[in-house]
């Protein structure tokens, strides 16, 4: 937190990057855990998402930034099938998970969602106690056995900083009652204690103070050792802070839907973006 | 001086404001009256052995107050009695307090608040897993095109008469078990609590927010789970409210129970046989000829407003929950 605090203070992003760059500690180059090949989204008639190709690699923090509308929201609960409820929502082109396309007929949503776990807007925690929340998923999963269970739940709530603040209350107090920080921890504690090889986030922090904004930014940072992160934002700052990679997405202004303008390296997209819209944007010209 | 019709506005603001408040006070008022006729004439019925008592003729009061000896009691022949008052002298100046129609109001309702409970008990058991299950069917996997035919339904079925589910279950059942019954009874209200508990159900899961079931999603929780485990629990404060309408709806119902219960002046246990009920007692009791009877039907629809009452007190107790800012 004290890291994520001083980098706040009013520097620009390349310094931010460079400095973060001495402080983390990044991990080998790994393989492409997710590849977006022409991928589209519909909602009926209405296109949202055109023609992304893209790569993210697994256990790297990917951010999808861009203006209101432009598609990001969509294309991130696409990569977990969230839409599969909605009607008319479509799918076209290709989106690989580990090399396979998830949008194949014979590929289950229920399964692809407990190997691609997700965290809301707004902390959405179950009205359920603080250890049911966590176990929820893992319930899911059939796991019974009490001790299993205290074990995983106790492990995931450590690794998401919120055990030491609910430890003595994990049954007696309900999920809800906790502050939007705490909840939305406890949200992505719920998300962690199964396991999944991909955590999406769309704009975790949106709902939440400052303070608890760096509280989830650290959190996801620490997360990427274990997990592939893809998290939706439209707080640069926090982009910048928090992602390895970065996509930079825009609505069309002549065909409506939303576009990937480029993607890239972090550093490299805040400091030397070869789009001339991308520049525009992170230097605050629109959007 | 008046630029923006300031005066104007305020007024019609201000008729608006006591039309809408008359119209609640004229709405109130029928409720408000109600509750309090039932109280203040039912409360003459009232005494302990009106709710530890089972029917008794009002004839055997006068012969008991005559002859001094307790009334053999015969449930089969109610009019047990009457013939047996000794009359020594027939132009002999009647005493008024000899007089059965004057008798004061003997027995209790005790068999008609078994009744009540057991036959709307049974019909809210018939009701309440289809009406669930309907509501959930209708709430979370939407069908749309079947949907609304199944609400189409439900509206017009809990908008038609009750007595159309009396003699629709007097038809299938009654005549083709040629026994009144109160299971037919338990059915027939059954049919009439199905709409409300569908509809409450389905409209209560509907306010459930859409990121609870996406939480559960995310998590790889199957429809059923979700339901079942996070939807559902949210939505039961509302859903027992539309329970206990059904239910309230059910105890209160005559005409159905008129062709499929019939009534009875005994403690019956056996659903398979005729049994009492209070809205039948009730029913019975205002078409009486003896006065005292006519205030134990007060009283009776009385013992049903509070049955009720006390039903969803209990209910809402039970399942009342502690702690959570969501609700």
């Amino acid at each position: 937190m004290e890291r994520a605090m001083t980098l706040t203070r009013g520097i620009g992003f390349g310094e931010l990057v460079a400095q973060r760059a001495k402080t983390g500690q990044l991990a080998v180059a790994t393989e492409n855990k997710i590849e977006m090949q022409k991928f589209g989204f519909h909602y009926g008639s209405f296109k949202a998402v055109h023609d992304v190709t893209m790569v993210m690699p697994s256990n790297r923090v990917t951010a999808i930034i861009g203006p209101s509308g432009c598609g990001k929201s969509t294309l991130l609960r696409s990569i977990n099938r969230m839409h599969d409820a909605t009607t008319g929502a479509r799918a076209e082109g290709q989106l690989r998970l580990d090399g396979s396309n998830v949008y194949d007929a014979d590929v289950d949503s229920v399964l692809l969602r407990r190997r691609v776990g997700m965290v809301f807007q707004r902390p959405n925690p179950f009205q359920l106690s603080i250890f049911e929340n966590v176990a929820y998923g893992l319930r899911v999963l059939g796991i019974r056995n009490r001790k299993t269970l205290a074990e995983r739940v106790e492990q995931s709530l450590r690794r998401a900083a919120l055990w030491d603040e609910v430890k003595d209350r994990l049954h007696s107090s309900y999920g809800t009652a906790l502050s939007g920080g705490q909840q939305q921890r406890l949200c992505i504690a719920r998300t962690i204690a199964t396991n999944p090889e991909v955590i999406l986030m769309d704009e975790p922090c949106s709902a939440l103070d400052p303070i608890a904004s760096l509280k989830i930014e650290d959190l996801i940072y620490d997360l990427r050792e274990q997990f592939t992160i893809v998290i939706v934002t439209h707080n640069m700052q926090q982009a910048a802070r928090v992602s390895d990679i970065t996509a930079f997405m825009l609505m069309n202004r002549e065909k409506h839907y939303g576009e990937l303008v480029e993607s890239g390296p972090t550093d490299k997209l805040f400091t030397a973006p070869t789009d001339k819209r991308t520049e525009d944007y992170i230097s605050g010209q629109f959007g | 001086m008046d630029k923006y019709n300031y005066r104007r506005r305020k007024i019609t603001d201000q008729i608006m404001r006591n039309l809408t408040a008359v119209a609640t006070g004229c709405a109130v008022i029928p409720l408000i009256a109600i509750i309090g006729y039932v109280l203040t004439i039912g409360a003459g019925a009232m005494s302990w052995s009106f709710f530890t008592d089972v029917y008794q003729p009002p004839s055997n009061a006068v012969v008991s107050e005559i002859t001094g000896e307790e009334p053999a009691y015969d449930p089969n022949d109610p009019f047990a009695g009457i013939a047996d008052a000794p009359s020594e002298d027939p132009n002999a100046p009647v005493d008024p307090a000899d007089n059965v129609y004057n008798a004061a109001p003997r027995g209790g309702v005790l068999h008609g608040i078994l009744g009540t409970l057991m036959i709307a008990g049974i019909g809210l058991l018939l009701a309440l897993p289809i009406g669930i299950f309907a509501g959930i069917y209708l709430s979370e996997y939407r069908d749309e095109r079947y949907a609304t035919i199944v609400r189409f339904c439900c509206d017009v079925l809990s908008g038609s008469p009750s007595i159309v589910a009396g003699v629709t279950i007097y038809v299938l059942v009654v005549l083709q078990t040629k026994q009144f019954s109160a299971f037919a009874g338990s059915i027939a209200l059954a049919i009439l609590m199905i709409p409300i508990v569908t509809r409450t159900t389905e409209e209560m899961l509907k306010l459930v927010p859409e990121t609870m079931r996406e939480a559960a999603r995310g998590l790889g929780a199957p429809t059923w789970y979700s339901t079942f485990t996070v939807v559902l629990p949210a939505a039961l404060p509302g859903i027992v409210t539309g329970v206990m309408l059904a239910f309230a709806r059910g105890a209160g119902e005559t005409a159905p129970l008129i062709l499929t219960v019939l009534g009875s002046n005994i403690i019956s246990t056996d659903i398979f046989k005729p049994m009492a009920a209070l809205p039948l007692l009730t029913y019975r009791y205002t078409e009486s000829p003896y006065p005292g009877e006519n205030t134990q039907a007060w009283g009776a629809a009385f013992v049903l407003m509070m049955l009720v009452l006390i039903m969803n007190i209990l209910v809402r107790v039970a399942t009342r929950r502690t702690g959570g800012n969501s609700r």
